[in-house]
């Protein structure tokens, strides 16, 4: 019997053969904490006596939930990390380098490796075929000492997209689709795997949005195959030796298959307050929205600013709607102010904010007011989600945002083709 | 430190106290908010807010011992340690569930805070519970009724036994799976 991706990556992180269902110790790749997330691991690190971060791995360490700083309590928790990177040879990322999944993705995951983050979006990385998951700090401090961790190897779930994806519908519309399909919890503890002949024409970028929402369906980890456009992303990224190919085999075994044809989807939008609860844009036609958020580790690369700059190119934000975008990384910043975007963006009355996470988790910079509704191309409308739990958050699209801050209200952006 | 390897150094093996019933889709930032990020580093601060946007006065009611009961998909979302850590502070001693999210299940033991997989439908807001983790049972003390909850798989067990996964690691240096 063959083996899934998972299965794979697992087999060979582990030296064993491994099946689904099997508890493996693996070697990790890259373990890497955030700024919300890693005191903690840091302090666990030093409570339990380890002194030195394994070699066996690269580690690296990110500041993007809180930059700028918002106070002091936040400003005092990165000179505690910035003074553990100085005992280290961690990569390190300082304040405005960007959101460590995006930074990840254009610097260090390879296909194949395992790779460890004290944050949940840390499957975005699936989207280059690495076995990615997030886990909590203790188990970072564990892997910052020992290089390694236990896993239970996932059951897979594969899923076949077929069809050539309408015009303005994109891996955003797909995944929201997906999750509304198998529920916030439909995919716990197992591997989403996707494939089929539309996810071998999709960008790195939109695979990369796919795999960030894996753990919204509950996954472990969200995997795409490593294929000839994965290697001309990583060429594009001056890191061409880091590519190898990577498929599942033909006859791995899956718990389920889900086939979606893409051709039949159109953009979608999740509402207010789990991320399951979705329905096409235009069933939402006349809910206003006060803020729209163009960012994240979802949505926040080049290819999502291009989409929002085309659709608001020569328009206006509406009056009563704040328009906040924020690139992912600063490579991701200077692309977009040398093709003109930020400029297109600026004119139609966009804010633009540093790289980094903003008010997606509802620290600062744009956190919304009682009874406003944002939409959002993040990846959580949780309660509470963006600092306000008497706020309504949605989730789409780049272009269904872009489309509803020139409206002032939920728009399908096909209307703006 | 005296117990074999099935039992938790963290404490008894048989809990009892009072549940908080909560519903479904209970999720790390219900449990602790993200507007509260600047309080990590003061945990005592932190704890302060524990369930706060799934039941404001759940903080003030909490009594060492109680039981925190959920519906599906128990602690869904963030990474965010913090989560089980606050409950841990509060004093609850095992949360149940019909079922939990992964990296939550996985935070919780690494803690030794017990989470119990099991039908959690008959449990109502305000029952004395019994819950005895060798033997995996929970008794309901007020509404009458026992069920079973599934067994944690064996290295879960072990790092539990051991009151988490730090104490873990210090005593055995390595998983021994
Ligand atoms: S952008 Fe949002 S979801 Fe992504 S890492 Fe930052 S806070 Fe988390």
């Amino acid at each position: 019997m063959g083996k899934t991706l998972a299965e794979k990556i697992l087999s060979e992180k582990s030296g064993t053969e491994a099946r689904a269902g099997d508890i493996v110790v693996a070697q990790v790749d890259l373990g890497f904490i955030q700024d919300t997330t890693g005191p903690l691991t840091v302090r666990q690190f030093r409570e339990a006596g380890f002194r030195k971060v394994s070699g066996s791995l690269r580690t690296a360490v990110f500041l993007d939930h809180a930059v700028p700083s918002p106070n002091r309590e936040l400003a005092n928790d990165h000179l505690f990390l910035r003074e553990f990177v100085r005992d280290t040879d961690c990569f390190f990322s300082d304040v405005g380098g960007g959101i460590s999944h995006q930074l990840v993705a254009e610097s260090l995951a390879r296909p194949g490796d395992l790779i460890i983050g004290s944050d949940s979006h840390t499957v975005t990385a699936g989207g280059l075929g690495a076995f990615a998951c997030g886990m909590g700090s203790t188990d970072v401090a564990v892997i910052f000492h020992l290089g390694k961790t236990w896993l239970r190897v996932p059951e897979s779930i594969g899923v076949s997209v077929s069809g050539q994806f309408p015009e303005v519908v994109s891996g955003k519309d797909l995944i929201l689709h997906l999750i509304g399909l198998i529920g916030a919890d439909g995919a716990t503890y197992q591997s989403l795997e996707f494939g089929g002949e539309s996810v071998s024409r999709m960008s790195v970028s939109q695979r990369l949005t796919v795999a960030n929402m894996a753990i919204e369906a509950g996954a472990k980890v969200g995997l795409f195959p490593a294929d000839d456009i994965t290697q001309e992303y990583l060429a594009a990224q001056g890191r061409a030796g880091d590519y190898r190919p990577l498929f599942p085999d033909e006859d791995a075994a899956y718990v389920r298959t889900v086939a979606i044809n893409a051709a039949r989807l159109e953009p979608m939008v999740a509402r207010p307050h789990t991320v399951d609860n979705v329905v096409p844009a235009r069933e939402l036609k006349g809910t206003k929205i006060q803020q729209v958020y163009i960012g994240t580790c979802t949505n926040g690369r080049l290819e999502d600013i291009e989409v929002a700059a085309r659709i608001l190119k020569g328009k206006k934000r509406h009056p009563e709607t704040r328009l906040m975008v924020l690139p992912a990384s600063r490579a991701v910043l200077q692309a977009a102010i040398a093709a003109g975007f930020i400029e297109t963006l600026l004119q139609a009355g966009a804010v633009i904010l540093p790289p980094g996470c903003g008010a997606c988790l509802g620290l600062h910079q744009g956190v919304l007011g009682d009874g406003e509704n944002c939409l959002t191309t993040a990846n959580r409308n949780f309660k509470g989600r963006m600092g306000n739990s008497e706020a309504f958050v949605y989730l789409g699209s780049p272009a269904t945002a872009a489309a509803s801050a020139i409206t002032g209200e939920i728009t399908d952006p096909r209307e703006f083709r | 430190m005296d117990g074999g390897p099935e039992k938790r150094n963290g404490g008894d093996s048989v809990l009892t106290g009072r549940t908080f019933r909560f519903g479904d889709n209970v999720s790390t930032d219900h449990i602790i908010p993200g507007r509260y990020t600047y309080l990590r580093s003061n945990l005592p601060e932190l704890a302060k807010h524990v369930m706060e946007d799934a039941d404001a006065t759940f903080v003030s009611r909490v009594k060492p011992g109680d039981f925190i009961v959920g519906g599906n998909n128990f602690g869904l979302g963030s990474s965010r340690e913090h989560a089980p850590l606050v409950i841990k502070m509060a004093g609850v001693s095992a949360i149940l569930a019909k079922s939990v999210a992964r990296i939550f299940f996985r935070n919780a033991i690494n803690l030794g805070l017990p989470v119990l997989v099991c039908n959690t439908d008959g449990i109502k807001d305000g029952d004395e519970l019994r819950v005895d983790l060798e033997a995996g049972t929970v008794t309901n003390l007020t509404g009458g009724g026992q069920l079973a909850f599934s067994r944690i798989p064996g290295v879960m067990l072990r790092i539990l036994a051991e009151g988490g996964l730090l104490p873990y690691i210090g005593k055995h240096g390595d998983f021994n799976l």
